[in-house]
């Protein structure tokens, strides 16, 4: 099919671009709690809602665990869902995350990336969203605006296929509150991309059975199997989702992204905005004559691991960068990368950086320190903090 | 007894999981004899969290969405929305939550869905204390009552948290007071709470033997007796403001409460004095109950 752009260009915020996903995506109910640096996605959806540009029940609830709790009640009973959230309050939803991922109900939520308190703090790191790792939702981290947008759109399609929830990422203020030109697609090709969402099993009156009820240890274990194979299946229903995008849109993302990794001797971990400014600075190295490369990991959950392995296999040394710490071992995205490499017959030496938590830069400088320390040593060091005044 | 017959139709099964004489298992009986089909029941973790069932059975012919122990209100809100946003506006969801889901933990999803008057019947059955996990004291636990948190050395100190003024003071559409052992008063209320549009909140006492250390074949003589001694008056509110008083009525005499009390082994610790000093609270809220009916 013949890519076909129709649709408009408009200069939008991350959080914006967040709403119109949703807008286009035709979410039915939408329920959302304030928080900074999440407002204004409901802000624009309250606005879709009241002027019928969107038609959509918006339950303004007094918590994010509300948020979450009205969503696994309106998705039960066959609807398409919505919320946004941030840091504390994704915090708060966690035992309702535990649940939706347990209903297998594909509701979709936006965390614009906090860092959590205490002290307070509003920029932006990963720590809020990875402390969510294991409840069962799908992860996926953004880079620019208009992936924000493409990817609402794609994580519907994925939810609604393997029926498990969603949740995109993207960084506080640095995607947030920042504006870039955004392509808004045509409706009716999103149209055509997602179908109304048609669940196998509702809250029905005809039909009634009940939903959650108390699962002996016969059965809750396969439950729990099957959920894991759903994670499994969801990989490769991502790689079609984003090529059924492609198709329609012209626009595709991978699960994961190597830049100039082909005869890379070390190769960049990034995930979210850092990657765009890895990007410069890789091709600034590699117009030295540098043999640097750059790996974007997009999908989290399920985690790639067959592809990163791929990807890393012929290099020297893998450099990740992780904005976030689980206190007592190291940056997560180097553990994942490691865990995934463990098993695998080419394992490069993997160097993990830890850096920009709380928001601060990291700007083209510190990528190029954080390349040219793995480049200059030849130990692997599992946690190097990168700029911390001690 | 004025003329009154209880719906035939039924939409409770005899094979639940509840305790013998349990009242929330017959005031579930109830609720469904007075919605009917068309009904999707919400359960946050209480009694019926078992009394429904495991998987793959259940005791409701009716859908049934568990949801975690706070969410009773919002979770029902949520399914109310998306049959709204599906153009089913004919079926009728209920919140269906013991007391530590109501008012303790479930407090706070309960005053939301309150204050933005969602359209949904939110019943409370209320046994007194946390009695699924094993008789622990709630909120809702009477003064100087037994429970396993509360022993007879240290009984609770603390009287009922009043649950109907919290909700009046949200001005819902409607608020009532209910219990088993007045069928005809619970079925009507819940019918017409049914015809109301936005929040309704039943408050349903529902005794429980083994909690209140009795005999499984007085759920329905304890339900009497304490709308008889005042201890629970059946009453309703509209709008927040506009008062009934259904029983017992105010010229009829009190029956102490001592006759109420003496039948629970959670009761039996107590002195004289401190039955007078639960027999004085009682008086001293049926005053003011008469006070907000005369008004």
């Amino acid at each position: 099919m013949t890519p076909i752009l129709t649709g408009t260009k408009k200069v939008v915020t991350g959080n914006h671009a967040v709403s119109y996903g949703v807008m286009l995506a035709r979410a039915q109910v939408i329920s959302a709690y304030p928080i900074t640096p999440q407002t204004q996605v409901v802000e624009l959806l309250s606005e879709f809602c009241a002027n019928g540009t969107l038609r959509a029940k918006f339950i303004k609830v007094e918590s994010e665990h509300s948020a979450m709790a009205a969503l696994i009640g309106a998705a039960s009973a066959g609807a398409r869902t919505f919320t946004a959230t941030s840091a504390h309050g994704l915090a708060l939803m966690h035992e309702m995350l535990h649940w939706a991922a347990g209903a297998r109900l594909p509701i979709v939520m936006a965390n614009i990336n906090r860092a959590m308190g205490p002290p307070w703090s509003v920029w932006t790191d990963q720590n809020d969203s990875l402390s969510q790792r294991d409840v069962g939702w799908m992860q996926v981290y953004c880079e620019s605006n208009q992936e924000v947008l493409d990817t609402v759109i794609q994580a519907y399609k994925v939810a609604e296929k393997v029926f498990m929830p969603a949740m995109l990422v993207l960084d506080a203020f640095v995607l947030s509150h920042t504006a870039e030109p955004v392509e808004i697609p045509d409706q009716a090709l999103v149209d055509q991309y997602l179908p109304p969402y048609q669940p196998i099993y509702k809250l029905d009156v005809n039909d009634p059975h009940s939903f959650g009820a108390l699962a002996p240890p016969d059965v809750y274990m396969e439950l729990r199997y099957k959920m894991h194979r759903a994670m499994e299946d969801a990989l490769a229903e991502w790689a079609r989702a984003d090529e059924e995008y492609h198709e329609l849109f012209g626009r595709r993302y991978g699960l994961i992204e190597p830049y100039r990794t082909d005869d890379a001797d070390l190769i960049l971990v990034t995930s979210g905005t850092v990657t765009s400014t890895a990007r410069e600075v890789i091709d600034e190295l590699r117009a030295e004559g540098r043999r640097v490369g750059l790996l974007k990991i997009r999908v989290f959950r399920p985690f790639p691991a067959q592809f990163v392995r791929e990807a890393v296999a012929n290099a020297r040394k893998v450099a990740v960068i992780d904005r976030n710490i689980s206190f007592g071992m190291g940056g997560i995205f180097a553990q994942e990368i490691k865990a995934a490499l463990y098993n695998a017959c080419d394992r490069p030496p993997i160097f993990g950086f830890v850096a920009g938590l709380g928001g601060r830069d990291i700007t083209p400088h510190v990528i190029t320190e954080i390349i040219e320390y793995a480049e200059s040593h030849d130990d692997p060091e599992d946690l190097i903090w990168v700029g911390v005044k001690r | 007894m004025r003329n009154f017959t209880l719906p035939e139709r039924e939409l409770m099964g005899s094979g639940h999981l509840g305790c013998q004489g349990c009242g929330g298992a017959l005031a579930m009986r109830y609720v469904l004899k007075a919605l009917g089909e068309k009904t999707i029941v919400v359960i946050p973790a209480c009694c019926w969290t078992i009394i429904a069932g495991p998987f793959p059975y259940s005791s409701l012919k009716v859908p049934v969405l568990h949801t975690a122990f706070e969410t009773a209100a919002v979770a029902a809100s949520g399914v109310r929305a998306a049959l709204d946003i599906q153009g089913d506006t004919e079926t009728t969801v209920i919140a269906w939550a013991g007391d530590g889901g109501t008012f303790d933990i479930g407090l706070q999803s309960l005053s939301g869905a309150a204050e933005r008057n969602e359209n949904i019947i939110y019943i409370c059955y209320d046994n007194e204390a946390y009695m699924n996990t094993g008789i622990q004291r709630s909120g809702a636990t009477p003064l100087l009552a037994w429970t396993t948190t509360t022993p007879e050395k240290t009984p609770k100190s603390e009287p009922k948290k009043d649950i109907m003024g919290i909700m009046v003071a949200h001005r819902i559409p409607y608020a009532a007071t209910a219990t088993i052992a007045y069928p005809d008063d619970f079925i009507r209320k819940v019918q017409k709470a049914k015809s109301i549009y936005g929040t309704k909140f039943l408050h349903v006492l529902a005794p429980c033997p083994p909690g209140w250390r009795a005999p499984s074949e007085w759920a329905i003589k304890l339900s009497r007796l304490a709308v008889q001694a005042r201890v629970f008056p059946l009453y309703e509110v509209e709008d927040g403001e506009r008062y009934t008083l259904n029983a017992p009525q105010a010229d009829e005499p009190a029956l102490p409460v001592s006759e109420y009390l003496k039948l629970q082994g959670r009761f039996s610790h107590l002195t004289e004095k401190d039955i007078q000093t639960i027999q004085g609270i009682i008086d001293k809220r049926w005053q003011k109950l008469l006070k907000l009916v005369q008004s």
